[in-house]
């Protein structure tokens, strides 16, 4: 099966490294970054590429640009991992348009495009008859959209709810445990490289509310957008209101949360018992989905990373190869 | 409520059937063989939930049961909730935050633990607030909310489990 690989940041590495790594029947045909791009038909040596890019910066010819990577090389699944634009999914979206146009399947870690552009990405990918997964958008390596979209086919799912960001959840996890403040604990998630610079998507639970959008979208179809849900963050809590929910053994959480029948689409920091399952620690992502059939089913994993994102992405190429492809 | 009824098979049941009669929910039973009654006869605490208006009916079948009621204690607000607020709690006229849900009849804030660091930062505090039932305390909530947003403070709420 061949791929073409569109972004070289820790992600795409990641997946670089893995494939060259693993014995998956994966060829890499097209590789492009932010400066360059490079095709081979009979598959790119990953050694070599990831050695140049360490050592100039960028990974092939700089007379390509990532858009004719996606137009020209010769690829079965399109594997957009470039940086996340979450007012306009772009340049992502232009490329996946572009690659489902050709008949190519679409796997993609990029929350912007699916957030903004879902039922329109699904259309085109019905009208092409390609598969369009995005695994890697949401829970990081936790398995979330196999899980409802195979694992519980057939069950209605009545609400999800969980812990969506990592960097939230790290700075919880701290101020409770070592009674930090907000801006220390801030601080130690960005020495840590837990936080980016700017940490406002983050901590002002955006990040968490854009993969609510995607997963509400995923379950229930219903063109959930990201001004539909209620936002609260966590920059305003104190030491002082996780020593209070200590004292009655409780802590506060970066919970999102969708329960449709009750017109629930939130985010918001809430308080739960220790012992409850949703309470993990550090950087971890956890969600609960609520079934007819299944009942409660809680999922715990790492929600960030460059291998963690690589075991979402690679599950998505091999799905695609394993039931949407034929005749490769 | 506690009862005293004779130490004999069948006469628990017996005053705890016209429970349900009545649309009455048992939270617990407490039965002490040790406390000290009149030779055979047994003292038993039951809680219950019950509509108010149908106590006199239940009093009256539990006594037709031969049963004798020694003593009702009555708790209205039986639903419990801890929110946590942040903000300038105190600057922001505590009293009337908490007479708000006081004053709806429904609901109480029937305890209040706050921390005030340095002036003009955010205090943090904890309430327990009581309501009759769960709509009631819906309403509460809701009510609180409204006042948190109108001055500025920060609420936060416990998970509510859906199943």
């Amino acid at each position: 099966m061949k791929i073409a690989i569109i972004g070289m940041g820790s992600v795409g590495r990641g997946i670089l490294e893995m494939i060259d790594g693993k014995d998956l029947g994966l060829s890499v045909t097209g590789l492009a970054d932010s400066k360059s791009g490079l095709m081979d038909k009979d598959g790119i040596h990953i050694d070599e590429v990831l050695a140049a890019k360490r050592e100039r910066g960028y990974c092939g010819d700089k007379s390509l640009s990532a858009i004719d990577i996606v137009e020209q090389a010769d690829y079965d699944i399109l594997v957009e991992v470039t940086p996340t634009d979450a007012k306009t999914g772009e340049p992502a979206m232009e490329f996946m348009k572009k690659a489902i146009g050709r008949g190519k399947n679409v796997v993609t870690s990029n929350k912007g495009p699916i957030a903004l552009h879902y039922a329109k990405l699904q259309s085109l990918a019905r009208k092409h008859q390609v598969g369009v997964r995005y695994e890697a958008t949401v829970g990081g390596a936790i398995p979330v959209m196999h899980t409802l979209q195979h694992g519980l086919a057939g069950n209605r799912v009545l609400a999800v709810f969980g812990i969506l960001n990592g960097t939230c959840n790290f700075i919880l996890t701290r101020m409770a445990a070592e009674g930090l403040t907000y801006p220390q604990a801030l601080l130690e998630a960005r020495e840590m490289g837990y936080a980016e610079a700017d940490p406002t998507y983050d901590v002002k639970g955006i990040d968490a509310a854009i993969k609510l959008v995607i997963l509400s979208n995923t379950i229930w179809k219903r063109n959930v957008k990201l001004e539909d849900i209620e936002i609260t963050g966590i920059d305003m809590l104190t030491t002082d209101a996780l020593r209070l929910a200590e004292d009655q053994h409780c802590t506060i959480r970066l919970i999102a949360e969708a329960v449709p029948d009750r017109g629930i689409l939130r985010v918001a920091p809430q308080i739960l018992p220790k012992n409850h399952p949703l309470v993990v620690e550090g950087t971890l992502n956890a969600l609960t989905i609520e079934t007819d059939m299944a009942g409660e089913i809680t999922l715990i994993g790492k929600g960030a990373g460059s291998k963690e994102t690589a075991s979402a992405v690679i599950g998505d190429i091999l799905f695609i190869r394993d039931t949407h492809a034929r005749g490769h | 409520m506690k009862l005293e009824m004779k130490d004999t098979p069948g006469q628990l049941v017996a005053a705890l059937k016209p429970i349900s009669d009545v649309g009455g929910n048992i939270i617990a039973v407490i039965h002490q063989r040790d406390e000290k009654t009149d030779g055979d006869v047994l003292a038993v605490q039951i809680v219950l939930d019950l509509q108010e208006q149908r106590l006199g009916e239940l009093l009256a079948l539990i006594k037709g049961q031969g049963v004798n009621v020694v003593r009702i204690g009555k708790e209205r607000l039986l639903y419990k909730q801890t929110v946590i607020m942040i903000g300038h709690i105190m600057h922001t006229d505590l009293g009337d935050t908490v007479d708000r849900i006081d004053c709806t009849g429904y609901a109480e804030v029937t305890e209040l633990t706050m921390v005030m660091p340095a002036i003009n930062e955010p205090s943090s505090a904890r309430l327990v607030i009581k309501a009759v039932n769960k709509e009631d305390m819906e309403q509460a909530l809701g009510i609180l909310r409204g006042v948190a947003k109108e001055k500025n403070l920060l609420i936060i709420e416990p998970l509510e489990e859906i199943g």
